[in-house]
């Protein structure tokens, strides 16, 4: 194989790793939200409830709830839910483990909306009760006080530790060969294999390395769009 | 009719009974005085009147319309809370926004709440803006507009605070100990402008340290101690002749100043 198929049949793999990137951010960021609304609730049962997840989904390693999505659905009732998604994909439209992709990207999207929660939490309580009052005071609603006064504030404290959890998300996506999802490292591990090539599982490297330079101007441009005020 | 009245008022956090039934009132454009030492209860007070506090017992009346009437859903408070502004010690600008902008976002926000604000926007807006500008003017920052809070000193950004609360043109205005929190050599500024804006329909309250601010600028001075008033009169009566032991000690620890 000379470079330029290795590099294409590497390309492969980086697209579903930025599946997974993609998939994670614009499902996991949302859905951290209501997660993070909820741990700072002050209803009991639901703060409680909210915080078991969160306790739970980052404590335990993200290749263990990949496997854990993966096989609960057959070894508890016994319908191997995403095996029958390969299958059925595979032999109606041509697509290969479209049932493990479907499997990575939720445990993807649980993993990161819970970390993600945990930055919004923070950054929510670290707004002083006087943002708050001032606008009270001034006779706006809830909504208004939290859209208007405190989001801005929070969306800048936040920006710096969801820019690691971005990074670190991109890395992460390796891990989706754990079920044989052919991400790039898995691409690279079967040229291994197949053709005794081991120089390409090194050169994935240089995937990560460009799009984390590329990931890393674009947040620290939205940095600097959020540098004008202090607060 | 006095245009404030506070009657009976108490508070109590947990077993710590903060204000103890509190009693005054003030005519439409008075200046009323607060000093106290720390943890009377002053502070409470004011947050009573501006319902970030919900008191216990008693009754707040403005202009004949009593305030503590039971009707304390979200949309009630909000309409309550307009008859009084606050100005706080530690400013709380919002630093996203411009000095301006700052003074602007909630007329601006309750104009988009009228019925006919989509129809005439362009001129709502404007009056905003032209009504902030003044306000500016008023405290001397009007070259300051478009600077933001964390360009500004203490005193200037105090200024603001107090543009910012005038700018829905509250009928009681309140403050709380607005010059606490600043450097000696930037307090004279802030006392300026609230001395500035006496008025004959501004009903103020002003809770402070300033010993001579409170004598020459308050029609009332209250001296509060323990969650109640102990001492109420004029400023020559309260500092030139105070009847309580408590209101003596307590001035005594203030250097006053002859004019
Ligand atoms: N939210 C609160 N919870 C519990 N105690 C409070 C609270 N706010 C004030 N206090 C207590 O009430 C007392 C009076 O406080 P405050 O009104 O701030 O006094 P001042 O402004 O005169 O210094 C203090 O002992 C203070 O610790
Ligand atoms: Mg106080």
């Amino acid at each position: 194989m000379t470079f330029l198929e290795v590099t294409a049949f590497l390309l492969d793999g980086f697209k579903i790793s930025l599946l997974i990137f993609a998939v994670t951010l614009l499902c996991g960021a949302p859905l951290g939200l209501p997660i993070a609304f909820c741990s700072m609730s002050k209803f009991k049962p639901l703060k409680a409830l909210s915080k078991v997840i969160v306790w739970i989904v980052r404590g335990v390693p993200l290749m263990l709830q990949i496997f854990i999505i993966y096989y609960v659905p057959g070894l508890l009732f016994d319908f191997p839910l995403f095996s029958k998604i390969d299958i059925f994909m595979l032999i109606n439209y041509g697509i290969e483990d479209a049932g493990r992709i479907v499997a990575v990207l939720i445990a993807f999207t649980i993993n990161y909306a819970c970390y993600f929660s945990e930055i919004y939490r923070g950054g929510i309580e670290s707004i002083s009760r006087g943002q708050y009052e001032a606008g009270y005071v001034l006779g706006l609603t809830q909504s208004q006080v939290f859209r208007k006064i405190v989001l801005k504030q929070v969306v800048k404290r936040i920006v710096p530790p969801m820019s690691n959890e971005i990074i670190t998300l991109i890395k992460d996506t390796a891990l989706a060969n754990c079920i044989m999802v052919a991400e790039i490292i898995k691409q690279a591990k079967e040229l291994a294999a197949t053709d005794a090539m081991v120089w390409p599982l090194f050169y994935t490297g240089v995937f990560y390395l460009i799009f984390v330079g590329i990931l890393t101007i674009l947040l620290s441009k939205l940095e600097k769009k959020l540098s004008y005020f202090r607060g | 009719m006095a245009h404030l009245v506070v009657e009976n008022l108490t508070k109590t956090f947990g077993t710590l009974k903060v204000l103890k039934g509190v009693d005054f009132s003030l005519e439409k454009g008075e200046v009323l005085a607060i000093i106290g030492s720390s943890g009377s209860g002053k502070t409470t007070l004011l947050r009573c009147l501006n319902f970030l506090e919900t008191a216990d017992g008693g009754q707040i009346t403005v202009s004949g319309r009593p305030l503590l009437d039971g009707y304390n859903n979200d949309e009630d408070i909000r309409k309550k809370r307009l008859n009084f502004g606050l100005v706080f010690q530690s400013f709380n600008l919002f630093p996203q926004y411009s000095v301006l902008e700052n003074v602007c976002l909630a007329p601006e926000l309750h104009a988009q709440e009228k019925p006919d604000f989509k129809a005439n926007k362009a001129a709502i807006l404007a009056d905003i803006r032209k009504n902030g500008m003044e306000l500016l003017e008023k405290v001397g920052l009007a070259d300051k507009a478009d600077a933001y809070p964390c360009q500004l000193s203490g005193g200037q950004q105090q200024r603001v605070a107090i543009a910012r609360a005038l700018a829905l043109s509250p009928e009681i205005l309140c403050f709380d100990e607005p010059t606490s929190a600043l450097d000696p050599n930037l307090t004279g500024e802030v006392l300026r402008v609230i001395r500035s804006l006496k008025t004959s329909d501004r009903t103020m309250i002003v809770v402070t340290h300033e010993m001579d601010f409170a004598r020459k600028v308050a029609d009332k001075v209250i001296f509060m101690a323990n969650g109640i008033i102990e001492e109420e009169g004029t400023p020559e009566q309260v500092f030139g002749n105070p009847q309580s032991e408590l209101t003596k000690a307590f001035l005594t620890g203030f250097d006053f100043t002859e004019d």
